[in-house]
């Protein structure tokens, strides 16, 4: 048998070597993609990159303004939709409904939470794009794609909100009950402002998540690479753009520089909106 | 106009109930649509048969292959790193800036790690999209998760229990083997399922490093295809009739979703247990 005190110092250098090995394949990951997109940058420089609207492989013209503004208006028409929906969600869940509804309705969230977005995709492919192609044009479009991606933020919305609205202390509402509120002004004007930071953070993530998802908003929206006119219209974002080009690149190409630029911008939005998303958790702390 | 509080409260139920009704209704229309258009083509043949004669063997297989190669490449990483920033590292602004960069990286859209694994792995590694290219890569994207979710765990452990195990002069890894890491154990095992949940779902990144052969593979340098990296390819790559490919898709959404609630009663289910065993029922 080792000796205990020898155990415990060897386990300590092992635990160490794991930190270290994970916390250098994480930083040598950021290294690599700033590493592998910084070219793109340098060689069809910064501005033309972000705010042209050619992209062609074979004139080697790369430039992604339709794919910021597809994946921003995507994103801000996701949340726009989700938001209230989630809000209202969350305080039935938390304040209105009984409790047998309540558990059941969180056990089909975690369900929506673990469906795989390819399975999302392919409902929206089948039953949604027909729907809207009534409505005009060939279904494929921008709705398609915020209506697969409201669905799909929902449930984590719901659930961070839901956690905030109980984590007020039971008194505010107890007291607003006191002076003789009713139960709805109670929620109204005590509980969800208490909660205001639980819900922001809320927001934030759902964008986060909408920016981010990838293969059931590349079914859905169409993939075509110019800024949408209408709603209608179909549109490509960042996430899209990437996975619809990725088997095509080359090693070494300036292509491939840019693809990795554009998950670069990518990662600025998120890096954004988890900065904003955690600068308000630690001032409520 | 004005509202008198008691209607007002009416019309705000009547809209939290219908937003609850929302939620239901698209499960309920997601799930029915799926069964509907794919329980007709599940058979035991359409598990059995290769995916040329139109079944999902191979990729069946393969999942399990990615799902076991991911969580041997960072399950015990991870849960090192966790043991080690929730229990040894020093506290401090260092600590804190790398839980946030973890956070980040948690939240990094997966096709960029999609990206990286083709890069790195395929591309200059590997040479050819294969099984460990895609399991490297999907090791990469979970790691951030398992360690945040299993130091979560760790930390959920009382002081108490730590305090009075060391006062009993156990040495600190004592402690940790014999003390914090059973209590923590519902939630490790907690945040390993999420993994699995993470890769079976995940396609783009596998999209970018697999490979998309349709055979079993025989190594891990052979390509292969998940359930929904199969699933994608069927609608939108593999030439054929429309129609049956769609039918085909379906019934792999059926198979996908039932493998996410199972794992959804199967967590349920441990913590249950584990509830159970803490309140000393046992």
């Amino acid at each position: 048998m080792f000796n205990r005190y020898f155990v415990d110092n060897v386990s300590k250098q092992i635990v160490l070597v794991c930190a270290a090995v994970s916390l250098l394949v994480l930083f040598l990951i950021v290294i690599f993609i700033f590493k592998e997109g910084f070219p793109a940058f340098a060689k069809i420089g910064l501005l033309k990159f972000l705010f042209g609207t050619e992209w062609s492989l074979k004139e080697e013209k790369f430039s992604i303004l339709p794919l910021i503004i597809g994946s921003t208006l995507a994103m801000l028409g996701t949340v726009v939709i989700a938001t209230p929906l989630s809000i209202a969600c969350a305080v039935f869940l938390s304040e209105v409904a009984p409790h047998r509804i309540s558990s059941l309705l969180r056990q089909a969230i975690e369900v929506l939470v673990g469906i795989p977005s390819v399975v999302y995709g392919l409902v929206g492919m089948t039953l949604l794009v027909p729907l809207i192609r009534q409505l005009g044009g060939s279904g494929y479009s921008l709705l398609a794609g915020i209506v697969v991606l409201t669905i799909m933020v929902l449930p984590t919305m719901v659930t961070i909100t839901e956690d905030s609205l109980r984590a007020v202390p039971v008194s505010y509402k107890e007291a607003a009950l006191a002076l003789g509120a009713t139960q709805w002004q109670a929620i109204w004007m005590v509980l969800l402002p208490a909660a205001r930071s639980g819900i922001t953070a809320a927001f934030i993530l759902g964008m986060a998540r909408a920016i981010g998802e990838t293969m059931a908003v590349y079914m859905v929206i169409g993939n075509a690479f110019a800024i949408p006119g209408s709603i209608l219209d179909p549109s490509r974002t960042l996430t899209s753009h990437i996975v619809g080009q990725i088997q095509e690149s080359a090693s070494g190409s300036l292509h491939l520089s840019a693809l990795f630029a554009v998950g670069i911008v990518l990662i600025i939005f998120i890096l954004v909106f988890n900065s904003i998303a955690f600068l308000i958790r630690r001032k409520t702390l | 106009m004005n509202i008198s509080p008691k209607t007002a409260q009416k019309i705000a139920w009547l809209l939290t109930w219908l937003s609850g009704l929302i939620v239901f209704l698209i499960l309920a229309i997601l799930i029915g649509f799926i069964f509907y258009h794919g329980l007709s083509v599940i058979s035991w043949s359409f598990i059995s048969n290769s995916i040329p004669e139109g079944g999902i063997l191979p990729a069946i297989v393969c999942t399990i292959y990615i799902v076991l190669l991911t969580l041997v490449l960072s399950a015990p990483l991870g849960l090192g790193t966790a043991i080690y920033l929730s229990l040894y590292a020093p506290k401090g602004r260092f600590s804190e800036f790398v839980r946030y960069g973890i956070e980040t990286l948690a939240g990094v859209p997966s096709i960029i790690f999609g990206l990286f694994g083709m890069a790195l792995f395929v591309i200059v590694l590997l040479g050819t999209q294969c099984l460990l290219a895609g399991a490297l890569t999907m090791a990469c994207l979970v790691l951030p998760t398992m360690i945040l979710a299993s130091e979560e765990a760790i930390r959920s452990v009382p002081a108490s229990h730590i305090e009075a195990s060391l006062a009993l002069g156990a040495t600190k890894w004592q402690t940790i083997t014999k003390v914090i890491l059973p209590a923590a154990l519902p939630g490790i095992i907690t945040a390993v399922i999420l993994c699995v949940g993470r890769v079976i779902e995940e396609t783009a990144c596998l999209y970018a490093t697999l490979g998309l052969s349709m055979l079993t593979p025989g190594s891990l340098f052979h390509g292969g295809r998940t359930l929904a990296l199969h699933l994608y390819l069927l609608v939108t790559e593999m030439p054929g009739d429309r129609g049956l490919l769609i039918k085909q898709a379906m019934a792999t959404s059926v198979i996908l979703v039932i493998i996410v609630i199972l794992i959804n009663l199967l967590t349920r289910l441990l913590s249950g247990y584990f509830l159970a065993r803490m309140k000393g029922n046992n």
